[in-house]
């Protein structure tokens, strides 16, 4: 059989171009041998749906009538509702600030943990990555039992000095419960992310930069943070994802916070009650795909933003 | 990499970062409070949990033991059903994921075929698709099957893993060298014996990370089983969990006992995802860089 080699040589010679054909068909039909599965999984399980969810969006289901074509009607019916904009601010807000404080918080964690090499730091790292391999929905649980004022902790401690517990669930503060939470969850997983960016770095760089009279925080800030941008853009890409489409801790914490976590409390949340509780699939799609553009056009502007950077993509 | 290690502890100085051991000694409990409420408070029976008291310290009684047993036997044993559920999504949704993450991250890397580029340009901008906004309209498709509230309804759409294909992709490109292929080649391998022989145990650290990180994500998932799944005799432990804390809290008087199950429930489900991680950190670290790497 030919070889790759011969056929990446073949390519800077016209005259080869016989073997070159005959090679391509093989690696054309292996190719796809090897993706194929994965198509037709990416095919039924994301292309169709999507596709199906958007023709869902184009109708109405009305009462009398039965079901019919409305173009975008559901969409502007989606950016008039005041249910889906309030859920759309409040994930849009969640994300400009959690964001931030996880990526900051992991990033310290980890450029910490680059430069101390004691046993204890070894097993902090553990400890701090443990959370991410709990679920979400039992983080909530844990946090809520944590907030809660029958069996929390928090009362007791603030009793300690006379003072009222802060109440994580009520409407005042759940924004910051919920930050606490997401923290705890997702910090120990960046922090591990950029870890291993940082163990990749070629050490003698910091060596050069020593000679030269850099200090440790220049060496942090001049050194090691540029040479991971690709892997702080990449966490920043995830955790903006999976921020606006929140929607286990707040579906959790509802039943404990029972008042100020509604059904429309973030857009995900919304679309669940108007496809599930409500059967009305219709505009439950609508909402989906337009949860999905917000997420697309956040995703691509900041990508668009952080272009000069080497990016992942 | 040991070169690496070498040379950095060679150039340090341990005792200067004494502030900066204390400040990860603070992290660390902000981190593992959560567990230690969990392990306290499930050693508790139900006049302890509400009694008042320390709560985050033991009470006189510590009745794990009858705690456990309340668990694996109330409503006939549901709870460990749940765990035994979940296992199933988590094996079969990161088996089959990891499978066909594996052969689609090699077939981009390896091989120059027809519409390969628009292809993996496709399976890219999947990264950006809200995983959850596919979840309506596959219910619908599913329900039209007649697959909802079947395993297949949770275990199909786990096999979708497009951040496992870009992982290997990245891995195979750089750590399978092309020559050595040519070379297999040459020697008479058919391209699929190359593939297991040569590629996969070059591949194996990447495997490993995918491997665990599918499996993580099918252990996790909330949405999709919620929304798949009606029959409580086949909810994994999240929903189920989920439902107990929705029934404990609607009716919170009648049912303080379900609240000791949900803590200690809590508890016991994620023992076996931290010996896993724990047991296999070492295969997984060195894959787990890739990703942010390049």
């Amino acid at each position: 059989m030919t070889s790759l080699t011969e056929k990446r040589a073949a390519r800077t010679q016209p005259e080869t171009r016989t073997i070159r054909g005959k090679v391509h068909l093989r690696e054309h039909l292996m190719g796809w041998l090897f993706v194929g599965p994965f198509g037709v999984v990416f095919l039924a399980f994301l292309i169709a749906p999507l596709a199906y969810a958007l023709y869902l969006s184009l109708f109405q289901k009305k009462l009398i009538g039965g079901t019919s074509f409305v173009l975008f009607d559901n969409y502007v019916k989606a950016f008039t509702d005041p249910s889906f904009l309030s859920g759309a601010w409040f994930v849009i807000r969640f994300s400009l600030v959690s964001i931030p404080v996880q990526i900051i918080i992991a990033l310290a964690m980890a450029l910490i943990l680059d430069s101390v090499t004691t046993l204890f730091a070894r097993f902090s790292r553990l400890m701090i990555f443990l959370p991410y391999a709990i679920p979400t929905v039992i983080g909530a649980v844990m946090w809520g039992f944590l907030y809660s004022r029958g069996f929390g902790p928090l009362t007791d401690i603030f009793g300690l000095f006379g003072a009222t517990a802060p109440d994580f669930l009520g409407s005042d503060l759940i924004f910051y419960g919920l930050l606490n939470v997401v923290t705890w969850q997702w910090a120990g997983y960046y922090m591990i992310i950029l870890y291993a960016a940082l163990q990749g770095v070629d050490p003698t760089l910091y060596e050069a930069a020593r000679m030269d009279g850099a200090g440790r925080w220049q060496i942090a800030t001049r050194i090691k943070i540029p040479l991971i941008a690709p892997a702080l853009i990449l966490i920043l890409v995830f955790s903006l994802i999976g921020t606006l489409q929140f929607f286990n801790e707040p579906q959790i914490l509802r039943y404990l916070a029972a008042g100020t976590i509604g059904s429309d409390f973030t857009p995900n949340m919304y679309a669940y009650q108007q496809a599930f509780s409500l059967a009305n699939f219709n505009y439950g799609s609508a909402i989906s795909f337009a949860l999905g553009g917000i997420v697309f056009i956040c995703v691509y502007a900041f990508l668009f933003f952080t272009r000069k950077r080497r990016s992942f993509l | 990499m040991t070169d690496h290690s070498s040379l950095r502890a060679g150039a340090r100085r341990p005792q200067r970062y004494l502030p900066m051991q204390i400040l990860l000694g603070f992290l660390v409990i902000y981190f593992l409070v959560p567990f230690w409420w969990v392990i306290v408070n499930s050693s508790k029976d139900a006049p302890g949990l509400f009694g008042g008291g320390n709560t985050l310290w033991f009470t006189d009684q510590i009745d794990y033991l009858g705690n456990l047993r309340q668990l694996f036997t109330y409503d006939g044993g549901i709870y460990l059903r749940w765990i035994l559920n979940s296992t199933l999504y988590a094996i079969a949704g990161g088996v089959g994921a990891t499978v066909l993450a594996v052969m689609a991250g090699y077939g981009f890397a390896k091989y120059r075929f027809a519409a390969r580029r628009f292809s993996f340009a496709v399976v890219l901008g999947a990264l950006m698709v809200p995983a959850t906004a596919l979840v309506i309209p596959t219910f619908i498709m599913f329900s039209r099957l007649g697959l909802t509230n079947t395993v297949w309804a949770v275990i199909l759409p786990s096999l979708l893993n497009p951040f496992g294909v870009y992982l290997m992709h990245v891995y195979a490109r750089d750590a399978v060298p092309d020559e050595l292929l040519d070379a297999a080649r040459v020697d008479g391998a058919g391209e699929l014996r190359t593939f297991f022989q040569i590629a996969l145990p070059l591949m194996r650290p990447a495997v490993v990370t995918v491997l665990l990180l599918s499996a993580v994500a099918s252990w996790n998932n909330y949405f999709l089983p919620l929304a798949m799944l009606s029959d409580n005799r086949l909810f994994p432990v999240t929903v189920g969990l989920g439902l107990w804390q929705g029934i404990a809290s609607a009716n919170n008087a009648g049912t303080t006992s379900l609240w000791s199950l949900i803590i200690l429930g809590s508890l016991v489900s994620v023992i076996p995802l931290i010996i896993a991680f724990f047991s296999l950190q070492r295969h997984w670290r060195g894959g787990l860089s890739v990703g942010g790497l390049r």
